[in-house]
């Protein structure tokens, strides 16, 4: 039997999903293949918006800053009112799981380095940890968490927040293997595994009993974010409880627990939106009529099975993502070979500082207003494909901080104006 | 302190730290100043080929027959430094028989194990070799380690009492009454061991004897003491593959040419090299062409390489030398044997040698051959010992023990460890505290990038070499903060920053020149970890924390409120107050 939907949306990560959903509840069928893991797992669950233009001083206002922003800017393209509005989509589907939406304003995290980072939405769990209130803070880090030293996150910090910070580096209850996964630390916590017999007490309590002891006047208590996985929040509020103040994770790098968490959300959204997601399988080929896509191949192992739709989404990532690809030769977008622009010369698309203004940052597709790919001379490449999130080039998501604002606003614009010209 | 010695070595590469050794095992009073890490100039900048001696069987003799000389000295005192991965040379179809013929007699000739296998055979033992193979010589070329083996000179240097200086440059030779006295170094500000003087001090240090030892800088050595030293700095380019695609040195059985050579070594293969020279051995060209024609050259031999991943490129500059008037114009010409100049013979001044040319695989001998020269200058009469003294790391190291168990390790990450470690697995890996991973691609863990701290302070490219660590497929993006951390306490946090800073940078440099495919998707996401997760990019100007969302509170009372802020004070330091003990349970 055929597969067909009216919507066929490529790519599941926090583009392809915001743009499935808004696609759904518009009322069009849905279906959402998506290739590999998504990367929400390896980033830090912060929703950053826009944290930085050009300068050293973070943004207190993204939106305001988002018409200074150079044309070819994906914010530019879907307009500041697309971002408010995804936005407000991501604060329903994400409901208790993050705050930030209560303004405009960007809050400053603070991040497993021990830097300050500007960012629109956080998790909950990291609330209590913002850079942007001010109470005393202790971080606590553990000896098996190689990634987060918080004594030196601590020294870090404390240079430029007006608050104090102090950190110390503790053991986690319970025998665990030197070089324990951090998320065989959150099922711990998640089961309250019973690490001391003899005293009856929990994995939460033991670690909340070790922490009491470097507490002192400290306001609020910051962990690495390895709080649970399924039982984050009772995990935290047992941990308050114990500790009688607030508790929050600092946001980490992969595995990320919270990236975890907000995927669950989203699939549980894409859900019970009707959204049909397959997931496992790429998509390596294309049929098109008359400057439209008909179908594409979707590679199930033993054959390539056509999926027809009338209107698509590319939503496949980045470099990161492989959403665009790259030979010595040069850089493409691998499924509908859409034009990237590029310098021609290999070695153009890079500085010789790391972190110096990088033109392989912003590699990806060019699109119209509609947010479909444009071709070498400017022209749609299909009549019915748009482009969302990271795949989308022109900007640099690390620099700026809009890695999430882009994917949110741009997913939603794409799942728009699929519906829109279902009609 | 020692600010007087009776031997000076300048230069912390092989050659040098072979000199400091072996002329500290004779008891002289030896120091030896390098003016970055150890390794830092062409040691640290090769492909880590143990020479057989079978390159040199044709061209040159005299090198080819010392090569494997020492290829056998190696393998008895250095056996943690080295792998015995055997090398091929392969003949393909339209290469020449002659050559073929030549080089199998010239390994004969020169005493080098040498065994002809037909293609069959060849391709039995490297499957990934072309179709085209015609047939092969297989000779005991291996792997070496340079950073172990030149850090294992100088560590055992230091254990017969010689003070090695790493992070010092040569400001100044001093020359009084005509006769080189010693030299004035800086030491340099920044990240690094400095146990002997503060950063950003100059210091004079006098010797009866001073061993310019600085390979393609020697000319400019040369230069602060009135001598010329006519080096001639030859570029070649290495490309270091992410997996070994094979296991044997192989090598291309016909007349010299760039692109003719892949190394094994350890987790990886590196494809070598070109061969052009340059005015300044520290800044030269690093050129796409040279890269591109590694991968496309090499891939007539592998062909898989041309689809495989890259992870990084490096450089490295031979500090070639011929005699005055030779006139050889093309640098692969140029012989690779080494020269002492006795400045007292050559120049009329005193108190200074230089060493210059060679190769390292023979940089134990050439040391030999130095500190004999300096002995006879000092009227000492001591034997040289290197060749039978094992290197610490290599004594009595020999059975192969479990030690997944042993030290709580998971066996890959064991089996690794002790490799590089060698005979100080045990001091190193047993702890009783936890010994978590550190970087996950090369298996490094926690005890050996502290041990690594002990030999080189807080500079953490002198801990890459020593370890591994961050030299793996990620190239440091997973790893280069934890290894930062494991600075601290010991480091404050501005060192520990500027250390952790400089890693990265140093790592990405060689990584942009692999910036495409899984090259380009892994550099895109190292990007992404260090200036989206960790805002790792810049040190943002905060004026005023109180204008920023402070977030909803949900209080006590079960009401929400939003937190006020004290936007009044600004940013402040209160570092003193930082607690940094662990928890002793």
């Amino acid at each position: 039997m055929a597969i067909e939907s009216d919507v066929l949306v490529i790519g599941g990560g926090l583009a392809g999903a915001t743009a499935a959903i808004e696609a759904a509840r518009g009322g069009a069928s849905v279906r959402l293949v998506a290739h590999k893991e998504n990367t929400l797992r390896n980033a830090s669950g912060l929703i950053d918006v826009l944290g930085y233009n050009g300068g050293d001083e973070p943004l207190v206002e993204p939106f305001e800053a988002i018409a200074d922003l150079p044309d070819e800017h994906p914010y530019r393209k879907v307009g500041v009112e697309a971002v408010r509005e995804s936005l407000a989509l991501f604060d329903e589907i994400a409901g208790d799981l993050y705050e930030g939406g209560h303004t405009e304003t960007n809050a400053l995290s603070p991040t497993y380095g021990g830097r300050v980072k500007p960012t629109g939405r956080y998790p909950k769990s990291a609330a209590a940890g913002l850079a942007s209130r001010t109470e005393d803070t202790l971080l606590v880090g553990f000896e098996i968490v190689t990634s987060f030293d918080a004594p030196l996150a601590a020294e870090r910090l404390d240079s430029s927040v007006p608050f104090d910070v102090r950190g110390v580096t503790i053991r986690f209850p319970g025998e665990f293997r030197a070089d324990a996964r951090i998320t065989r630390l959150a099922t711990a916590l998640d089961a309250d595994e019973l690490r001391d017999r003899e005293q009856r007490l929990g994995t939460r309590e033991a670690l909340a009993a070790r922490v009491a002891e470097y507490l002192g006047d400290a306001e609020r208590v910051g962990f690495p974010a390895l709080l649970g996985d399924d039982e984050h929040q009772a995990v935290r509020e047992a941990l308050e409880t114990e500790l009688g103040v607030p508790v929050f994770e600092v946001p980490m790098g992969p595995p990320s627990l919270p990236g975890m968490r907000l995927e669950d959300r989203l699939y549980e959204e894409l859900d019970a939106e009707g959204v049909r997601v397959e997931s496992g399988n790429p998509v390596v080929g294309y049929t098109a009529d008359d400057g439209r896509i008909t179908a594409v191949s979707v590679d199930r192992g033993r054959r390539e099975v056509p999926y027809h739709a009338e209107q698509f989404v590319l939503a496949t990532g980045g470099l990161v993502g492989k959403g665009i690809d790259s030979s010595r030769e040069g850089v493409s977008e691998p499924v509908f070979d859409c034009h990237v622009p590029q310098p021609e010369e290999r070695y153009e698309w890079f500085h010789d500082r790391v972190f110096d203004d990088q033109p392989y940052a912003r590699f990806g597709v060019s699109v119209d207003d509609g947010l479909r790919p444009l071709d070498s001379s400017g022209e749609p490449e299909f009549s019915n494909l748009r482009a969302a999130g990271a795949v989308l080039g022109g900007y640099d998501m690390a620099r700026e901080k809009s890695a999430s604002g882009v994917s949110l606003s741009t997913g939603l614009v794409a799942g728009q104006r699929a519906n829109e010209d279902l009609q | 302190m020692t600010d007087r010695v009776d031997a000076l070595v300048v230069g912390g590469g092989s050659t040098g730290c072979g000199i400091a050794r072996d002329l500290a095992m004779r008891g002289l009073s030896v120091a030896l100043v390098e003016q970055g890490n150890l390794t830092h100039g062409t040691t640290g900048r090769m492909h880590g080929l143990l020479h057989s001696g079978g390159r040199y069987a044709v061209s040159d003799q005299a090198s080819a027959r010392e090569c494997i000389e020492e290829n056998r000295v190696l393998r008895e005192i250095a056996s943690h430094c080295v792998e015995m991965t055997g090398g091929l040379f392969v003949q393909l179809e339209d290469d020449p028989d002659e050559y073929f013929e030549e080089k199998l007699a010239g390994c004969r000739e020169c005493d080098i194990p040498a065994e002809v296998l037909t293609a069959e055979e060849a391709r039995e033992r490297e499957p990934y070799l072309t179709g085209d193979v015609k047939r092969a010589i297989a000779v005991p070329d291996g792997a070496v380690d340079p950073f172990r083996l030149c850090v294992a000179n100088a560590a055992d240097a230091a254990e017969h009492g010689a003070r090695i200086e790493t992070h010092a440059k040569v400001t100044d030779v001093l020359v009084e009454d005509g006769e080189v006295a010693g030299v004035e170094v800086e030491h340099e500000s920044g990240p690094g061991k400095r146990n002997h003087s503060l950063p950003g001090t100059t210091e004079e240090i006098r010797a009866d004897h001073v061993i310019n030892a600085t390979g393609a800088w020697a000319g400019r050595v040369g230069k602060m003491a009135g001598v010329d030293v006519e080096v001639r700095p030859s570029k070649g380019v290495m490309v270091i593959m992410n997996v070994r695609q094979v296991d044997t040195v192989v090598n291309r059985c016909r007349k010299k040419g760039d692109a003719d050579i892949i190394v094994p070594h350890e987790t990886t293969a590196i494809l070598g090299t070109t061969d052009v020279e340059v005015e300044d051995p520290e800044d030269y060209p690093e050129e796409r062409w040279e890269v591109d024609m590694m991968i496309e050259t090499l891939s007539e031999l592998v062909p898989i390489l041309d689809d495989a991943r890259t992870i990084r490129s490096f450089w490295g500059v031979r500090p070639l030398y011929e005699p005055p008037g030779t006139g050889t114009t093309d640098p692969t010409d140029i012989t690779r044997d080494f020269f002492l100049l006795d400045h007292e013979d050559r120049d009329s001044l005193p108190g200074m040698t230089s060493i210059v040319g060679g190769k390292f695989t023979t940089y134990r001998m050439m040391a030999e051959k130095i500190s004999d020269h300096v002995c006879a200058k000092l009227g000492v009469s001591a034997e040289c010992r290197t060749a039978e003294e094992p290197l610490p790391g290599s004594e009595d190291f020999s059975v192969l023990r479990d030690y997944m168990d042993e030290f709580g390790l998971r066996s890959p990450i064991g089996r690794r460890s002790v490799q590089r470690l060698g005979s100080r697995a045990d001091d190193v890996l047993e702890t009783t505290d936890p010994n978590p991973t550190v970087c996950d691609c090369e298996a490094v863990t926690r005890a050996e990038i502290q041990d690594a701290i002990d030999g080189s302070g807080s500079d953490l490219n002198a801990v890459r070499i020593r370890t591994r660590a961050s030299m793996g497929n990620c190239q440091g993006g997973f790893c280069c903060h934890r290894m930062a951390n494991e600075l601290h306490p010991r480091y404050d946090e501005p060192t520990v920053s500027e250390a952790w800073d400089e890693l990265v940078q140093e790592r990405w440099k060689g990584e942009r020149h692999a910036l495409w495919g899984e090259g380009l998707s892994q550099a895109a996401l190292n990007y992404q970890l260090h200036a989206t997760t960790m805002s790792l990019d810049r040190t943002p100007e905060i004026a005023d924390f109180g204008a920023f969302d402070s977030g909803v509170e949900t209080a006590t009372d079960g009401g929400e409120r939003t937190t006020g802020s004290r936007s009044s004070s600004g940013p402040r330091s209160d570092g003193g107050r930082t607690e940094r003990g662990r928890d002793g349970d």
